[in-house]
């Protein structure tokens, strides 16, 4: 059944290279924070398939995929109230107009 | 050179649907417009990632993945966007090298994981998923992980007040 390991490496890769993708290009900061959520969701879906398929097999993975999910937690909430704030004082929520630490 | 067999089981076919659901949330993620949609759209994304853990036997993650990502965190970004500006559109590009660059990059990235994964034999080692996994799952959160798991509930405690303090108006 290693095939299938292999299949769900596969997604993973997809998922991580559309969600560093979407991180990079797009302006919306909201938009970047879920991208890096997606990233995060393929990491995950990695842990959890060595945990079925890999070499030691158990449910460690599942408890750190657990762990995972919630810093990520912890972190889409900073994120957004950071993101609140600056609207706040800055007006605009997107992430090419934030720079004021290059000028 | 690289071996793409495989047999036609129960578990492909619904990994093959699951997987073009994902895919197809991710693609409509990055191709929308309206900011709001790419929210849903990213929704639907991880809906069909809890399908797949189900697949996988980690039912208890299926349910927190339903819950945090689908419940909670798409319900915080879209007041994220309700509370910036909420009819907003990302706008067509500017800086179309900018984008090929990336784009090239995250091809170039894939690719590389692309050969890893297709030339790597992975062993494999048989296991019986236990019948009851919450139950397994909480007796090693309470045995064996239980520092880590103390030491989680204190960041959420730290992070999420300090979520507040950063979202409250300094006037009042």
């Amino acid at each position: 059944m290693s095939g299938m390991l292999g299949s769900y490496l596969m997604l993973a890769a997809i998922l991580f290279c559309l969600g560093l993708y979407g991180a990079l290009t797009k302006r919306s900061a909201v938009i970047v924070l879920l991208s890096i959520e997606l990233m995060l969701n393929a990491v995950n879906l990695n842990l959890i398939a060595f945990s079925k398929y890999g070499v030691v097999p158990g449910l460690k993975g599942q408890i750190f995929s657990l762990f995972n999910m919630t810093i990520a937690a912890a972190e889409a909430a900073v994120g957004i109230a950071i993101l609140i704030a600056l609207y706040r004082n800055k007006g605009t929520a997107n992430v090419d107009e934030f720079n004021e630490m290059k000028r | 050179m690289f071996d793409f067999s495989f047999q036609l089981t129960g578990e492909y076919v619904a990994f093959f649907i699951l997987a073009v659901c994902i895919i197809a949330g991710a693609v409509l993620m990055i191709s929308f417009n309206k900011v709001i949609h790419m929210v849903v759209s990213l929704a639907f994304a991880f809906i069909g990632l809890a399908g797949m853990y189900v697949l996988l036997n980690a039912e208890f993650l299926a349910f927190v993945q339903v819950l945090i990502y689908a419940g909670a965190i798409s319900i915080l970004m879209i007041f994220g966007i309700m509370m910036t500006k909420h009819d907003q559109v990302d706008e067509d590009v500017r800086r179309p090298w900018h984008e090929g660059i990336v784009a090239v990059g995250c091809l170039a990235l894939f690719g590389i994981l692309f050969y890893a994964i297709r030339s790597t034999t992975f062993p494999t080692a048989n296991w019986t998923p236990p019948k009851d996994n919450t139950l397994e799952i909480g007796k090693l959160l309470y045995t064996e992980h239980v520092i880590p798991f103390e030491l989680m509930s204190v960041l959420l405690t730290v992070a999420f007040i300090g979520a507040i303090v950063l979202a409250k108006r300094e006037a009042d």
